[in-house]
C-alpha cells in the first residue's frame, strides 16, 4: 500500500506536473475505451437475455426497448426434463470438492517442498515443475482409459481425483512460494518446543498461509465452474451434467428454437464466477501477480 | 525473490543451505545426525505421497501408455494392436490432419503476440497511477476468468454472427463479409479476438513487473535527454524481459491447448465439431473428433505426443534464446 502511494507522488511530482491535465484526459479516455471494449460482450448478454429471442442478434440497441423476463421463466422449465437447479447442483458439489482437495493436497506438497530437507526433494521438485508445462491433451486419452477400466466413467471421481492427489503443479508451486518465504527461525522455535512436522504445518505454515490459500480456493472454484473439456469427456447421464454441459446440451436441442433462453442461461451460468471475482478481485490479481514475478 | 532476505539475519544470509547440514546450534553427533536425517526423508515422503501417488497413477503412468498407444490400434473395445509407425504415416498423410496443424499454427502465431501487445499497451498505459487505476486493472482482468467458460463463448458466436454488431460495423467501412463465425476462412480471426479479449492476465503480470523498475533510472535518463521510444527501448523492455519471458512462454503453451472455444463457438447444428468448413479445427478439436467421436484412440495418442513434442520444442527455443534478450538483475536467483 505504502509503495504505490510513493509511486503516486514520485510519477506526479517530475515531467507529468507540466502537462497534467491534458494528460490524464488522455489517460482516462484510453482507459475508457478498453473498458468499452471489455464491457460490450458483459452488457450484450445482460441486455440480450431480457429481449425476445427473434431481436437479440439482429439490433444493436445494448438495452431492450420493452424488457421481457419470458427468456428466465423458460429456464424453469428445466432443460431437456432435467432442472437447470440440477446442474448447478453438480458443478457445485464439483467446485467445492475440487477446493478442499486441492488445499489438502497442494499444502502439504508444498509444505514438504518448501520447509523439510529429504532426499531426492530437488528431483522431485524438477518433475513437479516439468508437470506444470505438460499440455493436459497428452493425459487426456490414457487418463480416459485409466477410468474406463476402473469403471468410473459417468461418476465425478475422475473429475476429482487428480485435485485430491496435487496434480495441479500450479498451486503447489504458488503455495511453494509463499511458504518459501515464511522465516527458518518460526520452525526452529517450534522444534525446541517439541513440536514435529504436522504441527508446525498445521499450527504455523497453514495460518500464514492464508493469502496462498485463498487464491487457490479461488482459482480452483472458478477453473472447476469453468471446466468443459472434463465433464464433456467423462459424464455422458444428463443428470450428472454440470452447468456448462448443460448449457451446451440447451445450445444442441434448443439453441434455435428458444434462443432468448439460451442467452438468460448463460447468464445466469457466468454468476457465480463473476460473483466471486467482484469478493476476491484483489487476491486473484495479486496471486495472479507473484506467479509471474517469481517464475 | 531479492527482496525476500530481509528478515534473514545477515550473518548467514550467504548461504542459506549449508545451515541445516551443520546442524541446528550445536554439532550433532553423528547417530543423533543420521537419525535426524531419517527422520525428515520419512516426513518428507509422507507429506509428498499425495503429490507422489498423483504423479505415478495420473501423469508418468498415462505418459507411459500413451507412448505405446500412440504406435498401436486402439479402439477401446479391443485390445491394442501393435502397428508401428502407421497411425504417424496416417496422420502426414491426411489433409484433415495437415489443416489442423496449420489452423493452430496460424491461431498461435497471430493470437499470441497480439494479446501479448495489447497486455503490454494496457499495462503501460495503467502503470501511469491515476484515479482509478485499481478499478481499471480489476475490470479489465475480469475478461481472463469467464474467458474460458460455455457462456462467453455462446455470446462470442452471436456477437460474429451475420447482422451482428461486427458484422454491421465491418460495413459501414465498406468491408462486406458476413458474420465472421459462418465464414470457415475468417471463424478462426473470432477466436483471436477472444484470447485478445483476455489479455487481461498477462497485464496484471506485465503491470508487477513494471512496478518494479527503479524510478531513478528513468530519472537518470530524462536528464540524458532519452526520449519516450529510447526510455521504452532502453530501460523499460530489458527491466521487464524476465515477466515478458514468462509471458511469451505461458500464452504460448496455452495457445497451442486452445479447445472448448473452438469447440463451441464453431459447433453447430450440421453436427460439424470445429466450424463450417472445419474453419475451426484446431488441433485438439481434431484430437478429441479422433479420440473420443471416431474411438480412435492410438491415433489420438500419436497426435498427443505430436502435440507435447511440439510445445517441448517451443518451450526450448524460448528458453535458449532468453539469454540473448531477458536480462536477470544480479544477484536474483
Amino acid at each position: 500500500m505504502s509503495a504505490q502511494a510513493t509511486t503516486d507522488v514520485k510519477s506526479s511530482g517530475s515531467g507529468a506536473l507540466r502537462h497534467k491535465l491534458p494528460g490524464s484526459l488522455a489517460w482516462h479516455l484510453g482507459s475508457l475505451l478498453v473498458l468499452a471494449v471489455i464491457l460490450y460482450p458483459v452488457v450484450w448478454v445482460v441486455g440480450g437475455s431480457f429481449k425476445k429471442s427473434e431481436d437479440i442478434v439482429g439490433s444493436l440497441d445494448l438495452l431492450p426497448s420493452d424488457p421481457v423476463v419470458a427468456n428466465y421463466k423458460s429456464l424453469a422449465d428445466g432443460i431437456a426434463d432435467i432442472s437447470v437447479s440440477t446442474f448447478f447442483y453438480n458443478s457445485l458439489f464439483l467446485a467445492v470438492g475440487s477446493v478442499i482437495g486441492i488445499l489438502v493436497s497442494c499444502s502439504l506438497t508444498a509444505y514438504a517442498f518448501s520447509r523439510i530437507r529429504f532426499a531426492g526433494r530437488n528431483l522431485l521438485f524438477t518433475l513437479m515443475i516439468g508437470t506444470l508445462l505438460l499440455p493436459y491433451h497428452v493425459l487426456l486419452i490414457p487418463q480416459y482409459v485409466l477410468f474406463r477400466n476402473m469403471e468410473l466413467i459417468n461418476t465425478y471421481t475422475p473429475l476429482l481425483l487428480g485435485k485430491y492427489l496435487a496434480t495441479e503443479a500450479f498451486f503447489v508451486f504458488l503455495m511453494v512460494q509463499f511458504m518459501r518465504n515464511m522465516p527458518k527461525e518460526l520452525d526452529e522455535a517450534a522444534r525446541l518446543d517439541g513440536c514435529g512436522h504436522f504441527r508446525i504445518y498445521w499450527s504455523i505454515v497453514l495460518p500464514l498461509s492464508r493469502p496462498a490459500l485463498i487464491t487457490s480456493a479461488i482459482f480452483t472454484f472458478i477453473n472447476s465452474w469453468n471446466d468443459f473439456m472434463g465433464p464433456l469427456i467423462y459424464l455422458n447421464e444428463p443428470d450428472k451434467y454440470t452447468v456448462s454441459l448443460g448449457l451446451k446440451m440447451f445450445v444442441d436441442q434448443e439453441g434455435l428454437a428458444n434462443y432468448g433462453g439460451m442467452i438468460a442461461m448463460s447468464l445466469v451460468a457466468l454468476l457465480p464466477v463473476l460473483a466471486f471475482f467482484l469478493a476476491f478481485q484483489r487476491y486473484l490479481i495479486d496471486g495472479m501477480a507473484t506467479s509471474g514475478l517469481k517464475g | 525473490m531479492g527482496t525476500t532476505v530481509t528478515h534473514a539475519p545477515a550473518m548467514e544470509g550467504l548461504s542459506q543451505d549449508s545451515e541445516p547440514r551443520h546442524g541446528p546450534v550445536k554439532p550433532e553427533r553423528p547417530a543423533a545426525l543420521k537419525r535426524r536425517r531419517r527422520r525428515e526423508n520419512l516426513a518428507g515422503y509422507l507429506f509428498m505421497s499425495p503429490w507422489i501417488a498423483g504423479f505415478l497413477l495420473l501423469t508418468a503412468g498415462p505418459m507411459i501408455a500413451s507412448l505405446y498407444y500412440a504406435f498401436t490400434d486402439y479402439n477401446l473395445f479391443d485390445a491394442p494392436k501393435w502397428i508401428g509407425l502407421d497411425n504417424f504415416s496416417e496422420m502426414f498423410g491426411d489433409p484433415r490432419w495437415r489443416h489442423s496443424v496449420q489452423v493452430t499454427l496460424w491461431y498461435v502465431a497471430v493470437g499470441t503476440p497480439l494479446k501479448l501487445i495489447a497486455a503490454l499497451g494496457v499495462a503501460l498505459l495503467l502503470a501511469q497511477s491515476r484515479r482509478g487505476q485499481a478499478f481499471y486493472r480489476a475490470a479489465f482482468y475480469a475478461p481472463s476468468l469467464i474467458g474460458a467458460s460455455v457462456s462467453v463463448a455462446i455470446v462470442w458466436k452471436a456477437i460474429f454472427s451475420d447482422d451482428a454488431i461486427v458484422d454491421r460495423t465491418q460495413k459501414l467501412f465498406g468491408i462486406d463479409v458476413g458474420g465472421w463465425t459462418g465464414d470457415p476462412d475468417m471463424i478462426i480471426y473470432s477466436l483471436v479476438a477472444l484470447t485478445v479479449w483476455q489479455f487481461g492476465a498477462p497485464m496484471v503480470i506485465f503491470l508487477a513487473g513494471l512496478k518494479q523498475v527503479p524510478r531513478e533510472l528513468y530519472e537518470a535518463a530524462e536528464v540524458d535527454g532519452a526520449g519516450k521510444l529510447r526510455r521504452f527501448w532502453n530501460i523499460t523492455l530489458p527491466m521487464i524481459s524476465p515477466v515478458l519471458f514468462f509471458n511469451v512462454l505461458l500464452e504460448t503453451i496455452h495457445s497451442f491447448q486452445i479447445f472448448s472455444s473452438a469447440y463451441i463457438v464453431g459447433g453447430g447444428a450440421g453436427g460439424n465439431a470445429c466450424g463450417p468448413a472445419d474453419g475451426s479445427m484446431v488441433y485438439t478439436c481434431y484430437l478429441y473428433v479422433q479420440g473420443f467421436e471416431n474411438s480412435r484412440m492410438g491415433l489420438a495418442s500419436a497426435m498427443a505426443w505430436l502435440l507435447l513434442i511440439a510445445v517441448a520444442l517451443v518451450t526450448a527455443v524460448l528458453f535458449w534464446s532468453q539469454k540473448r534478450w531477458v536480462h536477470y538483475e544480479e544477484g536474483a536467483r
